[in-house]
Order: structure tokens, then sequence, then C-alpha cells
């Protein structure tokens, strides 16, 4: 099987070793993966503000990148629900919409991989829900089962499915706001070693917010923890 | 109402730092709200209700001056007057007209989110008539001098200790008297104004075309005191408010109650079809009912195509409960009368979007909205159309439109957007601080690390 990753513009710059994780992951399972060099940004910060022309260059510049593309998979719900939901509105054609997918929408549904691995035996993590993921693409028990079924155990956390805060432009548009929505998940996180989630954005924010606190725990995408429950290598 | 939209930043900065026991109050109540309607529902089928409720509503709007005009002349067989207002300022003369000649001197009043849409306490006031709200919640606020936080809580942003010294500075009571004694306190009080008013005001949950019909659904019994006692009953409905059949009433009342307060139905529903004592008609009830159907901007709203789907709104308020962003501030941060997710399209399309931004931008579109609806708007979608047309009509920043047209011009160019990639990692920490957006981010959140290669760069130098 041969899957394009598309790593996105976040994915790129700031979670490269996680996106490396996920190839690493893909490739364990014996899927082809390639890396189409063309690629850059879904678009979405256009589309959420409402620049819909932008939106649109971007979305034809990726669709047209992916064109050739059996699966394209991102280690990012929001992207992926960008791809999948928002682009039939943007575009006339657009094929990649229905080829694209989460990391563990992937996984889990297109490769019905039920477990990975035994790597995350004993660890306590919480899971945040990023919206898209869970709104749009309807992912909710896809990575919970796999961290779960590696060992994990997730942790239940009142505000697992509440908003970060982030919200693209609007954590710089309405920042008290968005950093008060951020001290909300932080207060009422469990005791737990890790924070995980699919979503780059969101994972920015809210380890942002809790570094300026002084909150000591590690926010880490999912593509990483994927790969250490397969490979057992932290 | 005045709208004062434009300052949403600064007024949700203020609540949030300067008074942190109003976030706690709203996250505390719209929570127990969150809860109780999720029990509510839990036996039910949520999205077969809400389907149905959609297509009513849809149905209604889609015919609605047939089922108004249908509404007005069963209300006129009954013996009520009624009365098309366009404007606010329509409705002012109506309420001055009758005021002056019936002498009214003292008025109560049922919680009414159209009343303050419509600044009507205030102009009551200049006629020189004394206004009692009758809602405890509403009661509060009006000692307090404040516009409502909430649809259906008005209060909500108040603690139990707010009341407290509002009733010990206005009413009396002791400085720490038990809930039980405010409600008591208030009790007295409205009771004289109840027998004493010349005028009742209600709004109107929903205007039953077939009957002539309004329905009004409460807690306290306020509404229905309001509406009986006083020899004169004024009652103002949205246009939108019209359901066309009688038939339709008890599972509306239903889903509205259980998505306000997780209620199985509130606690008194009163059903209004014409002033008492008339031959053949009720026994009870006022010399005289006035209704008045109030437009201010709903056809307008209802001819625009892209965003009309607003108007199926029942004002439950669950929106604004589940709402990440309303929670951290309750309503007084957005400056209009509907605050919330509801808000940010009710504005634009009632009073305007010039005059309401940013309030379609004040989402993080995180979608939550959307599930709780009990008529389905697609409030996500509706707060994008108002984004579109901010921007179309060049009513958003120029740095972001920048920035923005940075990003596509980068992104379609492939190569250098990794060079940007790669660059923006160079970056001296100081520098990245001050530039717009960033500064903002940082503010409040350490930025992120930029160190390190881009996958970019992983993947060329092949990933092991």
């Amino acid at each position: 099987m041969r899957v394009s990753l598309f790593v996105t513009c976040l994915g790129d710059r700031f979670f490269a070793d996680a996106a490396a994780d996920a190839v690493r992951l893909l490739r364990s399972l014996d899927v082809d993966v390639d890396f189409p060099k063309n690629q850059t940004c879904c678009g979405q910060p256009a589309w959420n503000s409402g620049h819909i022309p932008q939106a649109r260059e971007m979305a034809a510049h990726t669709a047209a990148v992916f064109a050739d593309s059996d699966y394209v998979v991102l280690p990012s719900g929001s992207c992926a629900a960008m791809l999948r939901c928002t682009y039939p509105r943007l575009l006339e054609a657009p094929v990649v919409a229905e080829r694209s997918y989460e990391l563990a929408e992937f996984l889990v549904d297109v490769l019905e991989i039920t477990e990975l691995g035994s790597g995350l035996e004993g660890r306590r993590l919480a899971y945040h829900h990023g919206c898209h993921a869970l709104r749009e693409l309807e992912v909710e028990e896809q990575p919970v089962r796999l961290l779960e079924s590696a060992g994990a155990k997730i942790v239940p956390w009142e505000a697992d499915q509440e908003c970060c805060g982030f919200g693209g432009l609007f954590s710089v548009k309405a920042p008290e706001v968005s950093v008060a929505m951020a001290d909300r998940k932080l207060d009422t996180l469990p005791d737990v070693e890790t924070v995980v989630s699919a979503d780059g954005g969101c994972l920015l924010q809210l380890e942002g917010r809790a570094r300026r606190r002084g909150v000591p725990i590690p926010f880490r995408p999912l593509a990483s923890l994927l790969w250490e429950a397969r490979s057992g290598r932290a | 109402m005045d709208v004062h939209s434009r300052d949403y930043r600064a007024r949700a900065r203020q609540i949030i730092e300067e008074t942190p026991e109003v976030r706690e109050a709203v996250n505390a109540a719209t929570q127990t709200f969150v809860d109780n309607r999720q029990n509510a529902f839990a036996d039910l089928d949520g999205t077969a209700l809400s389907r149905w409720a959609e297509r009513v509503k849809s149905h209604a709007l889609t015919h609605l001056a047939d089922y108004l005009e249908e509404a007005e002349a069963r209300l006129i067989e009954r013996g009520a007057h009624v009365h098309w207002a366009e404007t606010a300022s329509d409705v002012h003369q109506i309420f001055e007209r009758i005021v002056r000649e019936q002498g009214v001197k003292k008025a109560v009043k049922a919680k009414s989110m159209l009343s303050e849409e419509i600044g009507l306490n205030p102009f009551l006031e200049s006629c020189g008539v004394e206004v009692f709200e009758t809602d405890l919640g509403e009661y509060i606020i009006q000692l307090l001098g404040e516009p409502p936080s909430h649809i259906v809580g008005p209060s909500i942003h108040k603690s139990l200790d707010d009341t407290r010294v509002i009733f010990h500075e206005r009413l009396g009571t002791p400085r720490d008297a038990s809930p039980e004694r405010l409600a008591e306190a208030a009790r007295d009080l409205l009771r004289e104004a109840f027998l004493t008013a010349d005028l009742g005001i209600s709004g109107g949950n929903f205007l039953v075309a077939e009957t002539g019909s309004i329905a009004l659904i409460e807690n306290e019994g306020n509404i229905r005191l309001s509406t009986s006692v006083p020899r004169i009953h004024i009652a103002l409905v949205g246009i939108e408010k019209v359901l066309p059949k009688w038939a339709d009433l008890p599972t509306f009342l239903q889903v509205t109650a259980k998505s306000a307060t997780g209620q199985p139905v509130g606690c008194f529903v009163s059903m209004i079809q014409g002033p008492g004592g008339l031959p053949g008609g009720e026994p009870d009830g006022p010399e005289e009912l006035h209704v008045v159907l109030v437009d201010n901007g709903r056809s307008r709203l209802l001819a625009d195509p892209e965003v009309w789907e607003a108007l199926r709104c029942v004002r439950c308020g669950a929106c604004l409960n589940i709402c990440p962003v309303y929670r951290q501030t309750g309503g007084h941060a957005y400056g209009y009368v509907y605050s919330g997710p509801i808000g940010g399209i009710l504005g634009p399309g009632l009073v305007g979007l010039e005059e309401t931004l940013p309030l379609p931008f004040a989402s993080s579109a995180c979608g939550a909205c959307a599930d709780v609806c009990p008529v389905r708007i697609p409030i996500p979608d509706l707060l994008h159309v108002w984004r579109q047309r901010a921007v179309e009509r060049g009513l958003t920043s120029d740095v972001e439109r920048s920035v923005l047209g940075l990003l596509t011009s980068t992104a379609t160019r492939p190569r250098l957007f990794g060079w940007a990639e790669k660059a923006a990692g160079l970056l001296p920490a100081p520098v990245l601080r001050h530039l717009p957006m960033l500064r903002e981010w940082s503010a409040g959140r350490e930025p992120p690390r930029l160190e390190g290669p881009t996958f970019r760069e992983l993947w060329d130098e092949g990933i092991e």
C-alpha cells in the first residue's frame, strides 16, 4: 500500500520529529510512504478567517500536489478535516477529499489495525480531542483505542472534548479569552504524565500556556506516542 | 439597546482579568445547564426531535406572512388588539400611546429578550412609568442597572453573595440572608407591584397561528401574574416566533425547556389567546390585551438566503451554555443583547455587520454549538458566512490581510515555502515576540519552539 504524507505547515516546522515518527510507524506496518515535496499549507487559516479566494488558491495547490496519491495521511485532525470537509466547498472536483485521513483514523479505519504493540505499558496519559477531528471527521475512539491497546491508561478528563482556545487566528484576535480557555483545560487536567493530541495547533496552545504558568507536563503529538506504542522506544 | 460590540476584546479582557468571579459563576452555572440538558435528552432521540423542530420552524418562516395574518385574525376574533411594529421606535410609539391613553403609572414586566433588544425599560421610564422586572434574575440585574448576561439566566454572572449585597443595600435584608430570605424579600415587594400595576408586559415564546395563542414558559409564576393581574397586558412577540398548528406546541415547549435548563417542561406554561371577561372567551385575565408583532430587522434577515436560518432560534441558550468562549466571560463582553454563538449570527443579521463586529469572530469555530441547537441552526457555518462578508467588505484588519496574503503567495510557491519554514527557525526569539500576532500570542503563552530541523530536512537526510 502506498500513502502520501501531508506533514502540514505546523507539522513541518514545529513537529518534525513526530512527523518522522509517523513515517517510521507507517513503514513498520508495511506501508510505502512518499512525501510530495511541493506540499505547503492546506489553507485552513485563510478559510477560518473568511479569506475565501486565498483559501481556494491553497486548496487548489494542495489538491494538485496530491492528485495522484491513493491515500493522503495527515498527522493533524484539523487539516485532515479541512481537506475532507471543506475542500468540497472550495473546489469543483476535490478527489483528494475522500482519500484524506488523520493518522489514527487511517490506521484503524483503513488498515484495520487494533493494536500496535505494547510500548506504552503503565503510562498514564490524557487525550485532548481536537474539535475538528471530533466533530468534522468524527474521530473519537480510534486514537484512544490504539493508545490503550499498547498498555496506556487514558485518564478521564472532564474537559477532554472542550476546545483548547486555539482556533487559528482566534488565538491572537481574542488572546485573553483564548488563554482563559487553555486555563480551563489545564485547571481540570487529571494527574497524568503526558497530554496527547492529534492536533499541532492545540498542542502549541496548551503547551505554550502550560510553560508560561510553569505547569511541568509535556504535551506531545499522537504520532510520537503511536510510534512508541509500536517500537517501545521513548 | 445600544450595541457596544466593538469593545469585545477589551471588555472580555477586563472581565477575565478584573472580575475572575464572573468567569467562575458563569462556568459553574453553564456546566449545570449542560449536564441537565444531557440528562433530559438521555432517553430520547434528540436528533429526530431536532430534525422535526427544524422542519416546522423552517416551514413557518417560509410561509411567515400567511401564518402571521392567521394569528392576527384569531387574536382579533377573541378581542385582542394587534399592532405591527417594524422598528424599535414603532414599538415605543405603540407603548407611548397606550400608556398615555390609559394613564399607566406602574408596569410589571415578565422576562423578555425582545424588550431588551428594543430598549423598552429606559423608554417607559422616560414616559414616567415605573417598571418592575418580576423574574428574580431580571429583578437582580435591574437593581444593579445591568443588562442580562444570558438569554435564559440573566444574572448568571452573579454569585449568591452579589445578590446578598445588593438586596442588603436596596431592600434592607440581612447581609448574610439565606437564599430563601432573599426570595421572600423579592416576593413581598413584587407581590405589591403585581397588585398595584396598571400594565403587565411579557414577551412570547411561541405564537400559534391556528389558534392565535401566545405561549409563555417560566418557572416562577411571575409571568402568569404579570399577564393576568394588571388590567392591561401587552405582549411583545418577534414575528419569527410563529408556529403553524396547536399540535406543534407541546413538542416545542418540551424541546425548549429541555434544551434550556434540562427540565421536562417549564414549571408554568401560560397560553394566552385574548383578554378576560368577554362572552365566550376567557373568564379571567386583563381587560385589554395588546399583541405587538415586532420585526426589527427580522424581515431583512429572512430575505437573506445565506443566513436566514438564524431566525429558527427559540432562545433556549443551549449554544451559550456549551460555548467555551462564552463561558470565559458571560454575556456582557459581547456588548449586544444576544451573546455567545447565536449573538454572532443574530447581531449582524438584525442590526448589521459593521455595528456588531467582531461578534462573528468571537468564536474558536469548535462547533459545539451546532451539536446542541434544538432547531439545527448551522451556527458555525453562518458565523463563517459573516466572516467572509466582513473580509469582502474590507472590515477586517490590514495586518491580517497582509499576513494571509503572504501565506498564500508563499504556500503556492513550494520552494519558497520550504525555505521560509527553515528561515523561521533562524529568527531570534526577541524579534519574534514583537511581530504582530506573535505579540498577542506571547502575552499569555510561551512562543512555540522553533529550533531544530524542519521535517523537509529530516526527509532529505533520510528517516531511519
